[in-house]
């Protein structure tokens, strides 16, 4: 195990990190706030940080899946650790439990809260919880792939342990070009969101923390009642488009960007991702025209409900512990569903339910003809078996954290919809889940040990379980 | 540059690591996703699955933009029929592997009409490796530059050997020549000595100097090493074939054992001054019995690498002063070392080294210099050839003040007819030829070693 070289890389991130710390102090700077409680945190991620990269020269440079897995797990933990600084310096959230939770619910774009009335906050505590949720969205480390001078040629195995889906899809042939055009995607949409968000009349501050939230696929609103705070009807329809587009793999907007609409057409994934947001908002509408004036309303807050869960941003304009069971049942099979592959969504991801419905309709033809040979296709390209039985692990891994989860949860004094909702929805990096946990409650009532245990949960999903699972068994550190 | 790699081999795979190391944007095509793998995970490339044959494979993997195609797939007429293609689509440049001398005598013409920029045969490529250590005894590995003008020599050092004590500054007046230690590596360590420099037993040593310099330096330290008269070539592969025509050729006795009957008539037939005797050239009784136990030198080319190990095992177990051993796969390095096998030939880093050494030219007239480039060192250091033109910032400045970079030594400097081993006096003029070695992969001007 290289560890100097990981130590190294958990520097870089650490520096990244207070520069990033820099915004939040302008704001609060703008915002008349005190700006001690960043300026502590800059520093002590600063020094840290650059003292990892004074003393630790690595020897080797060589670097592999090991260090690539350790690495990321090593690094979302320090960083969580460290951005939950300015809540408990400035008072805002002053226990740590708390603080940790709600800092690894914004890296982890879950957009969880335990916060009881959001709209106290200072500005400047409310910018920087929103902003984890764009820089965790896309990732710190990708974000560092693409400022680093020289990113070796092992750093393959930190981007694919960081960066969601079934595969890593390189867009050009060097690593630091591919999270260059990552983040210029990201910003640029962003940036749009922003602009038609001003269009609308909102302010600058609630444009820029609802696109953060947006754009990581977050969930974090400044004001209690989320987005329904504005009931306008513009607003909704324009977060609704652009948490969609959030949840839609980047290769796909990188493949429109090199004009190849081709290969844009044949991606079956982001087809049945929208076939299934189409479809399941028409089914909603239908099931909860009774509680609103007529269809069209009714279409209006299920769609958006639907967007918010299946990209797992966890917005919401209505509260949907109100909507008849058949609806909740959906949307927490939505929570699981979750966007697409490459995308800053969290779940499951409709790419491994899209391959494990193909492997199951192959699998059922050979058992009536054995000896029938038939590849999976995706995209138009054949699937490699070793993808396919790598994604059996991950479901099997997945279901296995979920129960000891679930399990852990259900120790505390939650009932079955709100332990078991507030699992899936931290696991599934989503937001807000049923019972007490729904749109209009919040976290706060857990014991500190069950909020750790979502932490874990949420960090668990994020990462899309290896890393952290690999860092925590002692396979990785065996040197056979 | 932009560049495209069909078939990710074993010269692929090297090639694909050692290009995007130098910072050019690899992509790698092959048909086998299994072959593809190991470049996904450890290589800063992207790859593509599909038939390089296929038009549209080609289009998808970018030929159309790209600087420069090299096809080394297992199949000659694969390679030059993607170099065509390739060419056909808009690729700048092609490179082929061909190991057929067939397919490209007498029809070079036309290969060139279609574009084909270089065609390298790696077996060829290996056999002339091997002349050229046969002709310098002692030394391992022999590079040339300056048009043959100035060579630089492998030489390990062995331990009684009258070199050991000397400091670096005194060696040029205690030899009475002209020569420079410019690389060594000693231990694990691969460096760039200067005048603290102690040569010890076991060193190797990279020695730079002109041809009739290095021989007289060969002669000078181990008078009982000659010029290599008798070979013993074990295995009657392609290579041994045209090592046999280049050695015939340097008035040298060749001797081929082949196991295989058909095989041996044919090189009976194709090499009419050589010995070709069938036999197991791993059974010892049998090379006694034939009176191919001595010789000068014995290569050991037979297809299979451990019976290239043990051949040369037995070999230099039986006095045979220079022992050459081909090794296809270079993860097997541990144990050559372990074994004291010395002089090791792998094919495809020659082909490799050949082809980046075409790139590292086709570079230069896109903005850098380099005239030739050879790995040394196991390709752990590199020796660059420099053309200097006006823009240089350090002209007629003494190297004394213009100090290179650590890991970085001006080796020589080529002014019209003469040949300079620099001192702190001597300086760098335009239409200067200037050969660096450093230890740093990726130079490309001359103006990136200074300060």
């Amino acid at each position: 195990m290289n560890f100097s070289l990981i130590f190294r890389m958990v520097g870089w991130v650490l520096v990244a990190l207070a520069g990033l710390l820099l915004l939040p102090l302008i704001c609060a700077l703008c915002y008349g706030e005190s700006v001690l409680p960043y300026l502590y945190t800059i520093l002590l991620s600063g020094v840290l940080g650059g003292l990892a990269l004074l003393f630790i020269r690595p020897r080797k440079k060589a670097l592999y899946a090991r260090e690539g897995y350790l690495t990321v797990a090593l690094s979302w933990i320090i960083v969580s650790l460290i951005g939950c600084l300015p809540f408990l310096f400035s008072g805002a959230i002053p226990r740590f439990a708390d603080a940790f939770f709600e800092t690894v619910s914004g890296f982890t774009t879950t957009g969880s809260t335990i916060l009881t009335d959001i709209e106290s906050l200072p500005r400047g505590i409310l910018f920087w919880r929103s902003f984890t949720h764009w820089i965790g969205g896309m990732g710190v480390i990708v974000f560092i792939m693409a400022i680093l001078p020289s990113a070796g040629s092992g750093s393959v195995h930190i981007m694919k342990a960081e960066v969601p889906g079934t595969s890593f899809g390189k867009m050009a042939p060097k690593l630091k070009v591919t999270a260059k055009w990552l983040y210029y995607i990201y910003i640029a949409l962003t940036l749009i969101m922003v602009i038609f968000l001003l269009g609308g009349g909102m302010s600058l501050f609630d444009s820029l923390v609802h696109a953060f939230g947006t754009a990581g696929t977050g969930g974090f609103s400044v004001y209690n009642t989320s987005i329904g705070h504005y009931n306008n009807l513009y607003f909704e329809i324009v977060i609704t488009v652009f948490m969609l587009l959030f949840g839609i793999n980047f290769n796909v907007f990188f493949l429109l960007l090199i004009r190849d609409f081709k290969s844009v057409l044949k991606s079956d994934e982001m087809w049945t991702y929208l076939g299934i947001v189409a479809t399941v908002s028409l089914v909603i509408a239908f099931n909860i025209t009774s509680l609103y004036q007529n269809f069209a309303e009714a279409l209006r807050y299920s769609s958006f409900q639907v967007a918010s869960i299946i990209t797992t941003t966890g917005y919401s304009t209505a509260d949907f512990c109100n909507w008849p069971v058949f609806s909740q049942t959906i949307l927490v099979l939505l929570t699981f569903c979750g966007a697409c592959g490459g995308s800053t969504g969290g779940g499951i991801k409709v790419t491994r339910f899209l391959l494990m419905a193909k492997k199951l309709k192959r699998d059922l033809h050979q058992m009536i003809h054995p000896r029938s040979v038939k590849a999976i296709r995706l995209n138009g390209k054949q699937v490699e078996e070793s993808t396919i039985s790598d994604l059996t692990a991950y479901l099997v891994a997945y279901i296995f954290i979920a129960s000891i989860g679930f399990l852990l949860i259900s120790l505390d004094k939650g009932d079955f919809a709100t332990s078991f909702t507030a699992m899936a929805t931290c696991l599934n990096n989503v937001g807000p889940g049923l019972g007490a946990v729904g749109p209009t409650g919040n976290f706060s009532f857990f014991a500190d040990g069950t909020k750790y245990v979502l932490s874990a949960l949420m960090l668990f999903g994020r990462l899309e379980i290896f890393p952290l699972l690999l860092s925590l068994s002692p396979v990785l550190y065996r040197g056979r | 540059m932009k560049i495209i790699i069909v078939g990710n081999g074993k010269t692929g795979y090297h090639l694909a690591g050692q290009l995007s190391m130098d910072n050019h944007d690899v992509t790698v095509v092959d048909k086998f996703p299994a072959q593809l793998r190991s470049s996904q995970n450890n290589q800063d490339v992207i790859t593509y699955t599909g038939d390089a044959r296929n038009a549209d494979v080609l289009r998808e993997a970018g030929v159309n933009t790209a600087d420069l195609l090299i096809a080394v797939t297992s199949s000659d007429e694969t390679n030059l029929l993607c170099c065509m293609i390739a060419r056909e689509l808009g690729a700048a440049h092609t490179i082929a592997r061909v190991r057929d001398p067939q397919l490209l005598s007498g029809l070079s013409e036309i290969w060139r009409s279609v574009g084909l920029s270089l065609s390298v045969n790696p077996e060829s490529a290996a056999a002339t490796e091997i002349a050229h250590q046969l002709v310098l005894p002692a030394a391992v590995k022999v590079d040339f530059f300056a048009k043959g003008r100035v060579e630089m020599v492998d030489y390990t050092v062995p331990a009684d050997s009258p070199l050991c004590g000397i400091r670096l500054p005194q060696l040029t007046q205690k030899l009475k020549m002209q020569i420079l230690v410019c690389a060594a590596v000693r231990g694990d360590e691969v460096l760039i000595p200067d005048g603290t420099f102690t040569i010890q037993g076991g060193d190797r040593l990279g020695i730079a100097g002109s041809p009739t310099q290095i021989a007289k330096f060969f002669r000078l330290i181990d008078p009982t090493r000659k010029k290599a008269k008798t070979v013993i070539i074990i295995g009657g592969s392609t290579i041994s074939y045209y090592l046999a025509r280049l050695l015939e050729d340097n008035d040298m006795r060749v001797c081929i054992v082949e196991k295989d009957k058909a095989r041996a008539e044919y090189l009976a037939d194709a090499l009419p001054h050589a010995d070709v005797t069938r036999g197991d050239g791993s059974d010892e009784e049998m090379l006694r019995e034939e009176g191919l136990d001595g010789g000068d030198a014995l290569v050991a080319l037979t297809n299979v690498d451990q019976e290239n190990i043990v051949i040369s095992m037995s070999a230099q177990a039986r006095g045979i002063p220079k022992v050459i051993t081909k090794i296809d796969h270079t993860q097997l390095s541990g144990i050559i070392f372990k074994a004291n096998i010395q002089n090791v030939i792998t094919p495809h880093l020659i082909t490799a080294a050949h082809v980046l050494r075409y790139v590292r030219a086709l570079e230069s007239s896109l903005g850098s210099n380099v005239e030739a480039l050879s790995a040394i060192m196991d390709g752990r250091a590199e020796a660059l050839e420099f053309k200097v033109n006006d823009a240089f910032p350090g002209l007629g400045v003494p190297l004394r003040i213009l100090k290179p970079r650590r890991g970085y030594l001006i080796a020589c400097i080529i002014r019209g007819r003469q040949t300079i081993f620099p001192r702190g006096e001597d300086s760098i003029q335009a239409g200067d030829s200037v050969i660096v070695v450093t230890t740093h992969v990726g130079l490309n001007n001359l103006s990136e070693i200074m300060e």
